[in-house]
């Protein structure tokens, strides 16, 4: 059920999942697909189906652009429900990456079962935390979907507590203070986010914000369950399209594969 | 007396909302992880203060020797033989230094930011209103100040840029998105995610996440307590109806909770129609939104079925925005307050009757109240007495008041 197998093998592999992410209608409804299945094809373990959102708070000038390029292009909220069908046809996994308010929109129960319908796994909720939680709670518990809450670096260990406890799936850690965007590092934040993460839970752990190398990916890798991409895909993608994240993939997929001695 | 501020205008009452900040399904916290630990020392902080005399008189002390309060309360007869023949009350937040409402929460921020020991505020501004107070105040207490604008703001308030860059702040003209409010909100909130350590992020109205909704308004509350008194003490009794315009709703809220216990009095919000509701341009969002999440809160917004904003238009900026403060939805839903709707057109006629009326040139957000006061008089009829908040001057807006006018033709 949802995405326990995927960590389970990837550990067995003794390595780290790489989760890419791309928001669907980019740069449009046919587009994402093919481009997220080049990804799952080139060695994504997991893809985010990110939601283009009008006023997406969390994201830089990148992710922002790319939202601002699919809602340009006419996309519709249903789908979303499509793009990840045909992932999972494909034989990808996919969660689905968005700002609460289209869910709330769509009804929080029907959007979790019209998800689940699709084959998704889960949502990551990047403006929900569990205080505000109740009725995802709820809906992700009857349509059995994975709940993925975010902790920061600014988060107590009260909050993080609470927020592991509420999660399933995996726990996504923001690797900086900041906003969406590939960085020259990830920031010195996320290792030590890790580690105060683990003292509450034994659920998997993924690192997003500012990946967008092998070496990177690697870094990351040794420390952490999973390494999350997303803007350097839509950079990638708007620049070389479906070979651009296949070659991205084979870069970052040799990263989470490396053992951390081997970075230098 | 009874001209003072009101003391107890933070003391706790029925009207907070709950401890995660929700006033009934409105509010609360809708807002990445990364900030909920600035939101907690923020509420923390400002529970502290509220009930803190050394901070409650240094906050009064600025209000009544930096900004001049109390303001005026005026009676306007020219002007009220266009409403019907009822009596017209303006409380004067113009003559506030900076011109309007907004210094008063500016300052109360300001002073909380020095109490957390943070040194950088930013905030978003969509006249200018606000990013002047808070530069005002941030020049006053020894804070650097950043401002984002839309950039079609930064050129329909092309004065208020100038008043702010003088007065020491860094404006950021967002290019974003509608580059008006909204967008403005959006790029100071990945400003503080970014620099929430150093950082207090100076919201400008009732809204957002908590603790927000409930500082924002006891800020301003200050204003219904002064105007409560105000009109007792010269018209010998409490107004049928309470008027201000509505963007984000912080100088309704302010005066609306003078009254909010006297049943008797009507309250009333006035939105911006811009070019009428039929013509899909306007910003009327308790009037013609659904509830949904925008900037850390459950309010009405203006929204598709798909949960995406819908860019909202008036001709005044300070009302330009698809959303409102959850206090704002509360009051509609349980029936407390109304909201109604007055046009451009209809304000800009208000505009000018008050100017050459009584020789007051309010801002042309405040002119919606005035708009909504002269419908709202005509109902009432000559017994009728109506307080509308004029909570900004309009110095700011003889731009878009000479284009609109052709005043600029010869």
């Amino acid at each position: 059920m949802g995405l326990e197998p995927l960590f389970a093998e990837v550990g067995a592999e003794g390595r780290a999942a790489l989760v890419g992410y791309l928001p669907a209608g980019f740069p449009t409804v046919d587009g994402s697909v093919d481009l997220l299945r080049g990804m799952v094809d080139a060695g994504c373990d997991l893809v985010e189906v990110g939601v283009p959102y009008s006023d997406p708070v969390m994201d830089g000038p990148t992710i922002q652009a790319a939202a601002e390029t699919a809602l340009s292009a006419g996309f519709r909220l249903q789908s979303l429900f499509t793009v990840v069908e045909q992932v999972s046809a494909a034989g990808g996994r996919a969660v689905v990456m968005t700002y609460w308010n289209p869910v709330l929109r769509y009804g929080i129960d029907a959007f979790a079962r019209d998800l689940a319908a699709a084959g998704g796994l889960g949502i990551i909720t990047p403006d929900l935390v569990p205080d505000e939680a109740d009725d995802w709670m709820a809906a992700s518990s009857a349509h059995g979907l994975d709940r993925i809450f975010l902790v920061a670096p600014s988060s107590s260990p009260e909050r993080i507590a609470r927020t592991v406890e509420a999660s399933s799936g995996f726990v996504y850690a923001t690797a900086v203070m900041g906003v969406t965007g590939a960085r020259d590092q990830v920031g010195s934040a996320a290792e030590g986010l890790v580690a105060r993460t683990r003292e509450h839970t034994s659920l998997p752990i993924g690192v997003g914000l500012g990946v967008r190398s092998g070496a990177q990916a690697a870094e990351v890798a040794a420390f952490a369950d999973a390494v999350i991409v997303g803007s350097a895909y839509v950079t990638s993608a708007t620049t070389d399209g479906v070979a651009g994240v296949r070659a991205l993939t084979e870069e970052l997929a040799q990263g989470v594969r490396r053992t951390p001695s081997t970075i230098g | 007396m009874n001209d003072k501020p009101d003391f107890d205008a933070h003391a706790h009452s029925a009207h907070d909302p709950d401890q995660r900040g929700h006033f009934g399904i409105f509010g609360g916290r809708y807002m990445p992880e990364a900030l909920i630990g600035a939101l907690d020392e923020l509420a923390a902080e400002y529970d502290k203060a509220r009930l803190d005399p050394e901070f409650v008189n240094e906050f009064n002390r600025l209000l009544r020797d930096y900004a001049g309060r109390p303001s005026l309360l005026t009676e306007a007869p020219r002007f009220a033989e266009h409403a019907g023949g009822a009596r017209v009350f303006l409380k004067r937040e113009d003559l506030n230094h900076t011109g309007s409402h907004k210094i008063n929460n500016v300052l109360g921020q300001a002073l909380l930011t020095k109490r957390m020991g943070k040194k950088r505020v930013i905030a978003e501004t969509g006249a200018g209103q606000h990013g002047v107070a808070t530069a005002t105040a941030c020049a006053l207490l020894g804070l650097d100040c950043v401002v984002y604008m839309g950039e079609v703001d930064t050129e329909r308030q092309a004065l208020n840029v100038a008043r702010m860059r003088l007065l020491g702040a860094e404006v950021i003209p967002v290019k974003s998105g509608s580059r008006t409010l909204k967008d403005a909100i959006n790029e100071a909130l990945r400003d503080w995610v970014t620099n929430v350590d150093t950082t207090h992020y100076l919201l400008g109205t009732a809204a957002g996440a908590h603790p927000f909704p409930l500082m924002v308004r006891n800020f301003h509350r200050v204003i219904g307590a002064e105007a409560r008194a105000q009109i007792l003490d010269q018209a010998g009794r409490l107004p049928d109806v309470v008027t201000a315009c509505v963007g984000g709703g912080s100088n309704a809220i302010g005066i609306f909770h003078g009254f909010v216990d006297d049943p008797g009095v009507r309250l009333v919000g006035i939105e911006p129609g811009g070019h009428g509701i039929e013509s899909g341009e306007h910003g009327a969002t308790l009037s013609e939104g659904t509830p949904g999440v925008l900037h850390g809160a459950m309010s009405y917004l203006l929204q598709d079925d798909d949960g995406q904003t819908i860019e909202a238009y008036s001709i005044s900026a300070g009302l330009d925005y698809p959303g409102v403060g959850p206090e704002h939805s509360f009051l509609k839903d349980t029936g407390r307050a109304e909201y109604r709707v007055a046009t451009d057109a209809e304000a800009m006629d208000a505009f000018r009757l008050l100017a050459r009326t009584e020789g007051i040139i309010p801002a042309i957000e405040s002119a919606h109240a005035l708009a909504g006061a002269l419908v709202l008089g005509r109902e009432l009829g000559p017994e009728g007495l109506v307080l509308v908040n004029l909570s900004g001057r309009g110095d700011k807006d003889m731009d878009t008041a000479a284009k609109y006018f052709g005043f600029g033709e010869s």
